[in-house]
């Protein structure tokens, strides 16, 4: 116990009693704040609030998934179009991004178990490739099918026309043009070095801005709105909006931080770039599209107040759990661990509301291909926030720290909960943006079993070649090469799961094109 | 809710906080050693292994026996302090080891002669290994010289500017 005293304490002498000093403070802070949310009647919600999404008249029928409107009410129709052309350019934009970084994906799990494969030029080499794939697919494809759909779902939120699309648009060009010129740099070598923070400054600035003009119109139309209750899908947008540049701009100002500081800002950015930018949008579609298409509210609405407030405060301080048994003063990482457990609170009141209010529904998820996506992805994050808790507690992440494990976790989450979710969203807003109707139900249904089958070989594969890596990697009596030797008969299923899904992209994006190339349907 | 002010500042305020717990705590507490100022070839190496990606399947965090008692018996040496990384801008601790922690293979490793093989094929030295081979950073010459190293095959390989950078950078990672 000694020793752990000491580690604790040691160069860190001042930091514990400011810590609690800090702790105190924020206490006081948030009972004042819950008074006063009490006294405003913050938390009167009255049944306005859960169904502000319908019109008179809508709830009680499920809207037929594909064929634009049905029973929807016409003046939902100008509401889509005033976010035409910004939200179907972003949304065409990001499945043009999943081509290219699915692609790059699928070379780099290729060369797992083909060591030799394109060696001879340092652009293709593996160290190139992964990062490159985590950037395209982060910033290119989830933020951008995100705020695609977030430009799409204010107007309906808010009851208003959105405002100021033109600077969503430029705000859409400049966002290209920065994955664009960020992944050239990557490809050839010029990079920050940080996990989720690779780009370098240059481009940062660049997707700065993007990201400040994409959110005007949303902050315009939302200062306009006329509605007097914000639904739940709105404070989450409202919310990654704000937090997405805050933490952008702090962790990629050059030249401030260093050593194990940087270490914390690293984690701190890139597991809120998850947790507090792509899981909002996310969930604002699903809190959206699951009582939207039922045609029934959702099932509490007074906990998804609370499921808001406790995601915003823990899964603010979970990401130092990524350097559990690192050279990192302790009580940062207890900081860390004990938020990432909380992580329950949030995703059992998310949990309770999706899947309640889908229970008795479930025809109707297989029949819509809206709800089917979004229920897989709603029930995904359940299952991976779980997961994500349990990986956080330090006896269990001493197992998977390091290993394959961890890759499976963070696709689960990134692409079972997000992509899933994004892709049911996009078959149901593309045919309102353009009046068109997907062509071809069976392409809809190969869409959805080829990214299903190749997501659960990739997670199962990798969990299972992870875990037993992690276990090698503990067992002083073997060799490291031990470590290597458990994963390989896993390590081609891995492309066969990528492969599957890169297939099911090509199948929705020529579906995309074959929709866009068509007729429109008389309304 | 209605009040959208109350509501965005309550959101920012939880992210403030979080900023002041993950970002200020550490930048103000952790005290570092003043940097040490590495020979240019190492930093321009250094720079290599950061453009080529090595961060993703190669750590330089040994963990303490209390977390892995294979990390010392295997070789890759105690756990530094905190202070040991100050300054380092990118860090380079990583999170994956498909390849073994770095911080101290200079220790093990010191050869000059099996460092070069391996990084142009690692499977002439190690022959399961995964690793990519980087033929980039090498060209074949006709003769030997002091600077080339013998392929089992014969070949003469010497390394290219970039690749001496990289081993020097690689060769400078051991402990005291």
């Amino acid at each position: 116990m000694v020793v752990e005293f000491e580690t604790l304490y040691s160069g860190t002498v001042s930091s514990i009693p400011i810590l609690l000093i800090i702790c105190f403070g924020a206490s006081v802070v948030a009972l004042i704040g819950l008074v006063w949310a009490i006294s405003a009647r913050q938390f009167q919600m009255g049944p306005g609030a859960a169904t502000v999404i319908f019109e008179e008249g809508e709830q009680g029928h499920q809207v037929d998934p594909i064929r634009p409107y049905g029973v929807e009410a016409k003046e939902r129709q100008a509401l889509d179009q005033s976010c035409r052309r910004a939200s179907l350019y972003l949304i065409c934009s990001s499945v043009l991004w999943l081509l290219v970084g699915s692609a790059a994906g699928l070379v780099a799990s290729l060369k797992f178990h083909q060591p030799e494969l394109l060696v001879e030029q340092a652009w293709l080499t593996f160290g190139r490739l992964r990062p490159f794939h985590l950037n395209i697919v982060a910033y290119g494809w989830s933020s951008m099918a995100g705020m695609g759909v977030a430009l799409w779902l204010m107007p309906r939120l808010l009851r208003t026309p959105l405002v100021g699309e033109r600077y969503a648009v430029w705000g859409a060009h400049l966002w290209n043009l920065g994955v664009f010129l960020g992944g050239a740099s990557l490809l050839s070598g010029v990079t920050q070095g940080l996990e989720w923070l690779e780009f370098p400054w240059p481009v940062d600035i660049l997707l700065a801005t993007a990201g400040a003009m994409v959110g005007v119109p949303l902050l315009l139309t939302l200062k306009h709105r006329r509605v007097n209750h914000l639904y739940v899908s709105t404070w989450y947008i409202g919310a990654a909006l704000l937090w997405f540049p805050f933490l952008f701009v702090i962790s990629n100002v050059p030249g401030v931080f260093s050593g194990i500081p940087l270490a914390a800002v690293n984690w701190w950015f890139a597991h809120n770039v998850l947790g507090l930018w792509l899981t909002p949008l996310g969930l604002a579609a699903a809190y959206y599209f699951i009582p939207k298409v039922l045609g029934v509210p959702i099932h509490s609405y007074q906990l998804s107040l609370l499921g808001f407030w406790s995601l915003a405060l823990f899964y603010s301080q979970a990401g130092i759990h990524h350097l559990i048994g690192g050279p990192v003063p302790r009580w940062l990482v207890a900081i860390s661990v004990v938020h990432s457990v909380s992580m329950f609170i949030p995703v059992i009141a998310v949990a309770v509301n999706h899947h309640f209010t889908i229970l008795g529904h479930f025809q109707a998820v297989r029949k819509s291909p809206t709800l089917r996506f979004v229920v897989v992805g709603a029930m995904t994050y359940t299952l991976v926030s779980f997961q994500g808790s349990i990986e956080a507690v330090p006896s269990f992440n001493h197992i998977v720290h390091f290993t394959h494990y961890t890759v499976a976790h963070a696709h689960l989450g990134v692409y079972g909960f997000m992509s899933m979710i994004m892709f049911g969203s996009f078959y149901f807003v593309i045919p309102r943006l353009t009046g068109r109707e997907w062509p071809y139900r069976g392409w809809v249904e190969a869409h959805f079993w080829l990214v299903f089958l190749g997501l659960t070989v990739y997670v199962v594969s990798m969990s299972v070649a992870g875990w037993l890596q992690g276990q090698a990697l503990l067992n002083a009596d073997g060799t490291f090469l031990d470590s290597l030797r458990v994963t390989t008969a896993y390590l081609p299923w891995r492309s066969v799961g990528g492969g599957l899904m890169t297939a099911g992209h090509a199948v929705f994006a020529i579906h995309l094109v074959l929709l866009l190339s068509g007729s429109e349907v008389k309304a | 809710m209605k009040q959208v002010l109350g509501f965005l500042s309550g959101a920012l305020g939880m992210l403030v906080f979080a900023t002041v717990m993950l970002v200020l705590m550490p930048t103000l507490f952790i005290e570092g050693d003043p940097v040490v100022s590495l020979p240019p070839d190492v930093l321009r190496g250094r720079e290599q292994y950061i453009g080529l990606g090595c961060v993703y399947c190669h750590s330089q965090q040994p963990r303490a026996v209390s977390v892995s008692p294979a990390d010392e018996a295997w070789g890759w040496g105690k756990p530094e302090d905190p202070s040991f990384y100050a300054g380092q801008e990118p860090h380079l601790l990583g999170t994956m080891r498909t390849g073994p922690d770095l911080l101290h293979i200079a220790d093990r490793q010191p050869s000059r002669q099996w460092h070069l093989v391996h990084l142009f094929n690692p499977r002439e030295v190690v022959g399961e290994s995964i690793m990519p081979s980087y033929p980039f950073l090498f060209k074949v010459v006709a003769e030997a010289s002091d600077r080339s190293v013998t392929l089992p095959d014969g070949r003469h390989i010497e390394p290219t500017p970039d690749g001496e950078d990289l081993l020097a950078y690689i060769l400078s990672l051991k402990g005291d």
